[in-house]
């Protein structure tokens, strides 16, 4: 009798879970596009709110002022050639509006698909636009480098270790996760606008992130990582932040400026 | 016979009670990197040095009332560690759970005390929050929720002080939404500060530190004990009246920013707000104060560089 009731209790359980038809299923079926999967909504209006490092951000700071980015000897002597006149005259004038600086330049960010799997980020400081690239595969050999460079994304979202069943419906869209961005191909740029400098070498790791708070704020934390042999000792570690707005009506495109 | 009943029961509870929503692993020893706003951070913000923050006329009001002679105070030598002090300070983390001995849930999660910030301690058993009236203590009361990969807390019912070390005030009914993420070796924590008594919106900053297993940070810290430094024998609270802080000058003179925007307020938070410093701002020649600033290891000047520091004052 025992064994009748659990082996009932066990089919109830079968099918309270739901998981396991679904998830065969989905292995079955193709792939969704990084569209219909995303697991958080990046695309609308977004403002930098300028609550760090206001300084370095807000106004071009002095030259040799490189406080807080771990430069090697190199980079600190590269940093002491910086001539933002220079840089105009020679077409340069968008170095510090490059991947690894463009997210710290105040400015709004409008976010869109382009198509099923790439996603679009425009900056109207500088009128920047990144190609994020869901494909899988990495910059094509002979990408020629830009000041935005090649950009890979992949969504996070919580992992089931091998041979476990995911918690919740497996079906469905997970309603939390993760942007991660991994850019390479740059030409080499600036971390500030004083010419504080990265290299062609540079890898740029993100993550974006959304959080919504109970006033109705919503927030994106881009937390990034730029590792460059070149000119770091270290890992820079930033996270600027952005809140969402409800139109494209403040959106101010202007064009790069070597000096301000 | 009733083995494999009972085997069939307990496979069945395995499959209902898997967890809701997953939890990532928050535990170990994360370090601080000071990639951002490392003045205000390690060596200290200058005397009316209001930058960044979202300040109510109110707070910015007080702010200016601010005189450092206050450590004079012992009532008043504590006030500078809310859990605010966690992404404000310099400070590595130690991450670890409470978990129940009989079912191994998490019960709550910890974050080190450091210097002489408590500890906070995040519940994540569902309690209720006490009565608003309730006592306030320096780290408060936390509870939190999973939200993906992210841990968000609300932190409430912690004491008045400072949400920066030049007497910039933070109010007892300040409130703290703290999304904790975990991105491989990366941890951010955001903290968003509400503070309806001196700030006019939410203050969001978000600070970055790194995995290391191989640095020793101890869950608690030597505890904020005050310390005669110098009475005052006529009772009096040292301050500023208004209009009369010496320091609003500060940032001005030695670096080029204009006092309106020094003094912080919402709309100096906005990319739109460059243009009215357009005409108003010269960068200095040259960097005289603090130009390298970091280096692995937190030292504050970094070794082998030769920077252009004239001057290293920390007031």
């Amino acid at each position: 009798m025992a064994h009748r009731v659990a082996g009932a209790v066990l089919l109830w359980a079968l099918a309270c879970s739901g998981a396991h038809p679904a998830y065969g299923q989905a292995r079955a079926a193709a792939p969704p596009s990084a569209k219909a999967s995303a697991p958080i909504d990046l695309t609308g209006n977004w403002v930098s709110i300028v609550t760090e490092d206001w300084r370095y951000r807000m106004v071009t700071p002095a030259k040799g002022d490189y406080a807080s980015v771990p430069l090697t000897l190199e980079g600190k002597r590269v940093a002491d050639t910086w001539d933002p006149a220079k840089d105009e005259a020679a077409g340069e004038a968008c170095r510090s509006y490059g991947a690894a600086g463009l997210m710290r330049i105040p400015g709004r960010l409008r976010i869109s698909w382009q198509d099923e799997n790439t996603l679009k980020v425009e900056t109207d400081a500088g009128t920047q636009t990144r190609l994020f690239h869901f494909s899988g595969a990495e910059a094509p050999p002979a990408t020629p480098p830009s000041w935005q460079g090649y950009s890979t994304a992949v969504w996070e979202t919580i992992r089931t270790a091998p041979g476990m069943r995911p918690a919740g419906n497996a079906a469905a869209t997970p309603a939390f996760g993760s942007l991660k961005v991994v850019t390479t191909a740059m030409r080499p740029g600036y971390l500030r606008k004083n010419g504080v400098p990265y290299s062609g070498n540079a890898l740029l790791t993100e993550y974006w992130d959304v959080h919504k708070e109970g006033n109705g704020d919503q927030w994106l934390v881009v937390t990034s990582a730029l590792r460059d042999p070149q000119y770091l000792q270290d890992p820079f570690l930033t996270s600027p932040n952005f809140l969402r707005e409800p139109n494209g009506s403040k959106w101010d495109p202007t064009p790069c400026s070597a000096n301000w | 016979m009733k083995r494999i009943g009972l085997f069939l029961l307990t496979a069945a509870l395995a499959l209902v009670t898997t967890p809701a929503v997953a939890q990532v692993d928050l535990a170990g020893n994360w370090v601080y990197r000071l990639h951002e706003d490392w003045k205000e951070r390690s060596p200290g913000p200058d005397l009316g040095e209001f930058l960044g923050l979202p300040l109510n006329s109110e707070g910015r009001a007080r702010a200016l009332r601010y005189s450092a002679n206050v450590l004079s105070m012992p009532e008043r030598q504590c006030l500078f560690y809310p859990p605010t002090y966690v992404v404000v300070g310099p400070q590595s983390l130690r991450f670890w759970a409470d978990t129940d001995p009989i079912n191994g849930q998490v019960l709550a999660w910890n974050i080190s005390a450091a210097v002489d910030r408590s500890p906070i301690k995040i519940w994540m058993d569902g309690r209720p929050r006490p009565s608003a009236n309730a006592l306030h203590s320096s780290g408060g009361f936390a509870t939190g929720v999973w939200e993906g990969a992210t841990l968000t807390a609300l932190v409430t019912h912690f004491k008045e002080g400072y949400l920066r070390r030049n007497g910039v005030p933070s109010s007892d009914k300040a409130t703290i939404t703290m999304h904790i993420t975990r991105h491989g070796d990366m941890l951010t924590i955001t903290q968003v500060i509400d503070d309806p008594i001196y700030l006019a919106r939410p203050h969001i900053l978000s600070r970055t530190w790194q995995f290391d297993p191989g640095t020793n940070v101890s869950p608690v810290a030597d505890p904020c004990i005050p310390a005669p430094e110098g009475l005052r024998d006529d009772g009096s609270v040292p301050s500023y009246m208004i209009g009369e802080n010496p320091y609003v000058n500060e940032m001005a003179e030695r670096y080029h920013i204009p006092e309106q925007a020094v003094m912080g307020g919402v709309e100096t938070l906005y990319p739109e707000y460059r243009k009215t410093l357009k005409d108003k701002y010269v960068a200095p020649a040259m960097c005289a104060r603090y130009c390298c600033g970091w280096t692995p290891g937190g030292a504050l000047i970094a070794r082998a560089l030769k920077c252009n520091d004239v001057s290293s004052d920390v007031r």
